[in-house]
């Protein structure tokens, strides 16, 4: 029978995505087995964690500092913002390193039933961002879920940032890299048939 | 002992259940709108299919009549994808299942509603025009909830023609001139709820007003709720569309 710490421990590791009780017993007797070499260093990220992080108060990323480290980085071109639903969005992106301009986290999509509407989301910060941003920006890239709820929050930020004098793009929809016809469902052949370019 | 059918649906809704399961909601031809947890759904692989507006061939099955059950699904018609870069489209489509995801009973059957919306979304998906569909569409969904608009004729003198308003309190036709002091208080009646034409923006925008209306009143209003924001979008975008003056009437 373990003892209130450990069931504590269980109980929260059991909170996390990816876990259950049964594995987050096993995780916590993982810990226990090298204290020194994992259940230590762990306690100490998750408190420093705790301690430390922040969210961006311009873009919404989660960093130690805010502005974070992207927003604050001379190298990046200001031109150009990137919107994305969350932060594990962002950080998607940046493990691509094909993108080098700045970022804006709404923090979902508006839903259509559950009464997520534009004031829940960070909107309203990302059109006060682009009026007062200095050097101007030229682009927003709607990176976006290609979903009913990703597809209309693109629609209705399109919409919303026409009269601040942006160019608006989003991201291709279609085949994924690696993917063979035969296998993708009729909405990305559809998706990829109207999202088609010309060659060469 | 379990209980089980077989039909085909919409997706209305889909909820995240745990990590990798979803409840889904749809709207189905013989067995209305009926919940059913699927297992594996949220996967990035199966999500797609969950989509709201996509129509799938369902299979449910319970240990009790009255439990939540699971569906396992197939794919009939991938309407969402068709849709979502077409913003007027996608805000109709989004409208139509956040109106059935909110407005009707759970388990009541409504297949001339099921056709009409199949109808509407198959309209949608293609090229045709699509805003006679979608109001005809709410009209059919006032009269399958119990409150029909009376269309036929005239509530004054009883003409079936020139029928030009409604009245905001019965729902009856008022015809062009058989009330001209109350012609500012009715509600403007587009031809396309008459016949099946098709509105321009600025009768899309009133058709949307008057169905609105009593969607508001009858379905609405008493359980002390407002008309979806995904409805309320739709409308404010047919506004938006209309050519400037087309308020007179």
């Amino acid at each position: 029978m373990p003892s209130e710490a450990l069931d504590q421990l269980v109980r929260q590791l059991a909170r996390l995505p990816g876990l259950g009780p049964r594995s987050a017993r096993r995780a916590a007797l993982h810990l226990l087995k090298k204290p020194e070499a994992h259940l230590r260093p762990l306690a100490e990220a998750l408190s420093r964690v705790a301690r430390e992080v922040v969210a961006c108060g311009i873009c919404g990323n989660l960093d130690t500092q805010s502005p974070c480290g992207i927003c604050r980085d001379g190298q990046r071109d200001g031109r150009s913002i990137c919107v994305v639903e969350e932060v594990d969005d962002l950080w998607a992106m940046e493990r691509g390193r094909s993108f080098r301009g700045r970022y804006h986290v709404l923090g979902g999509t508006l839903r259509a039933i559950d009464g997520i509407t534009p004031e829940s989301l960070r909107i309203p910060d990302l059109v006060r961002r682009i009026e007062t941003a200095d050097p101007r920006i030229e682009e927003v890239i709607l990176a976006l879920g290609v979903t009913v709820d990703g597809q209309t929050t693109a629609h209705y930020l399109a919409e919303r940032l026409a009269p601040l004098g942006v160019t608006v793009t989003r991201l291709g929809h279609g085949v994924p890299l690696g993917g063979q016809l035969g296998y993708l469902d009729d909405g990305t052949i559809d998706a990829a048939l109207r999202s088609r370019r010309p060659l060469g | 002992m379990t209980v089980a059918w077989d039909d085909e649906g919409i997706v209305l809704r889909a909820r995240r259940h745990g990590e990798t399961a979803l409840v889904v909601s749809a709207f189905t031809f013989e067995h209305g709108r009926h919940a059913g947890w699927i297992a594996g759904a949220a996967a990035s692989r199966n999500r797609p299919l969950y989509e709201p507006g996509n129509r799938l061939q369902l299979h449910w099955q319970a240990r009790l009549e009255d439990d939540l059950g699971r569906f396992t699904a197939e794919p009939i018609d991938a309407f969402a994808a068709r849709v979502l870069d077409r913003p007027d489209r996608l805000a109709a489509m989004a409208a139509a299942t956040a109106l059935l995801e909110t407005a009707l009973a759970e388990r009541e059957a409504h297949p001339t509603l099921y056709a009409g919306l199949l109808r509407l979304f198959a309209t949608l998906a293609g090229d045709e025009h699509w805003r006679g569909f979608y109001l005809r569409f709410e009209a059919l969904l006032l009269a399958e909830t119990g409150f029909a608009l009376d269309l036929e004729r005239c509530a004054v003198t009883g003409r079936a023609d020139q029928l030009a308003f409604v009245s905001p309190r019965t729902g009856r036709a008022v015809a062009q001139g058989a009330a001209p002091d109350y012609e500012d208080r009715l509600l403007p009646l587009p031809p396309c709820l008459l016949d099946a034409s098709e509105p321009d923006a600025a009768a899309f925008a009133q058709g949307l007003q008057l169905t609105g209306h009593f969607l508001e009143k009858h379905v609405y209003h008493p359980i002390d709720q407002a008309l979806p924001p995904a409805r309320q979008r739709l409308a404010q975008q047919s506004e938006e569309a209309k050519p400037l003056g087309s308020e007179a009437r």
